[in-house]
């Protein structure tokens, strides 16, 4: 059974419903505090969403240097799964672990409501239960999320399919597709190796049907029967 | 020595500065037809106690590119002012 910790940093807030998408979907999750600095054997680690260190100075940028995180670069430069949820997200690009940054959203509001992403990627351990071009619609809650990257970082990504989720539109009355002012629409990038994944949206957030919708659970489907692939080149 | 430190930090030119246009808009909106160019960033103040005022810039610009900047996104400025 895989083994998910499920970091813990003085202000998340998301990390009960992560453990518990997790768990119902057949893995074994448990909290690691960020004052931690051994990962117990986990097989992936979630950064939770949540407002880590209340977001002073910039969102993630002291939970980076949290004692965790060490940990968590040598985890991920093992090649196992790491996904930052949200402020998760923040703190991946605060630490290097992903390119780019989150800034303020556009329309400077805290956003809280459903967006329609569409999976891009499916080759990671997050979204390889979906199928590629899926649309699925599920929540986001965030005041700093406009992806930011240099025009080459971008470009790069897009040249080596390291965009996983991308806003769409698809009609939804009353509000903008993409909702943050995102460059190229991107809801979520992984590195280069795709172990590591960063998602402004909370699929945790839509992982039981009695919500109305399981939209998020195929990402805790994906983590929980990911199988690293062999070892292959580099290309 | 003794230092006082101020280091601001802006958005990089070129990128979208929302709450810089927000203030500008707002400025316009109270009639002060001169102002534009607005950006909103943030300003630290830090005492660092270093041998001599070079050693004082060099460790607030350490603590720039580790943690006060974000080096994607801001560009920052240091003025050292002996205590």
């Amino acid at each position: 059974m895989i083994r998910v910790a499920v970091i813990r940093f003085p202000g998340s807030n998301c990390e009960p419903d992560a453990h518990r998408a997790v768990v119902r979907e057949g893995g074994e999750a448990f909290y690691v505090f960020h004052r931690e600095t051994d990962l117990r054997d986990a097989d992936a680690v979630i950064l939770p969403g949540g407002f880590s260190y209340g977001d002073y100075l910039r969102a993630g940028a002291i939970a980076r240097f949290s004692p965790i995180m060490a940990a968590i670069e040598r985890h991920a430069a093992d090649g196992k799964p790491v996904v930052g949820i949200c402020n998760g997200f923040q703190i991946l690009c605060e630490s290097g672990l992903l390119p780019g940054a989150l800034m303020r959203n556009a329309g400077l509001k805290y956003l809280s409501r459903p967006v329609d992403v569409r999976i891009e990627r499916t080759d990671t351990p997050f979204t390889n239960a979906y199928q590629k071009g899926e649309i699925i619609r599920i929540p986001i809650g965030h005041g700093d999320g406009r992806f930011t990257a240099t025009e080459d970082v971008i470009a790069d990504l897009e040249a080596r399919g390291q965009v996983v989720l991308r806003y769409v539109d698809t009609g939804m009355p009353d509000v903008s597709a993409n909702p943050n002012g995102a460059l190229h629409d991107i809801a979520a990038i992984s590195n280069r190796e795709g172990n590591v994944v960063g998602m402004m949206p909370h699929p945790e957030r839509l992982a039981d049907e009695l919500l109305g919708s399981d939209a998020g659970t195929r990402v805790f489907t994906s983590l929980v029967r990911w199988k690293r692939p062999a070892l292959v080149a580099n290309t | 020595m003794n230092f006082r430190v101020h280091v601001r930090v802006l958005p990089r030119r070129g990128l979208l500065d929302p709450q810089g246009q927000a203030v500008e808009h707002a400025l316009k909106a109270l009639n002060f037809e001169g102002a534009g160019n607005v950006h909103v960033g943030k300003a630290i103040e830090i005492d660092v106690a270093a041998a001599d005022e070079a050693a004082a810039r060099a460790a607030a610009k350490a603590m720039c590119d580790k943690l006060l900047a974000n080096p994607v996104t801001e560009d920052y400025q240091i003025e050292v002012e002996a205590r």
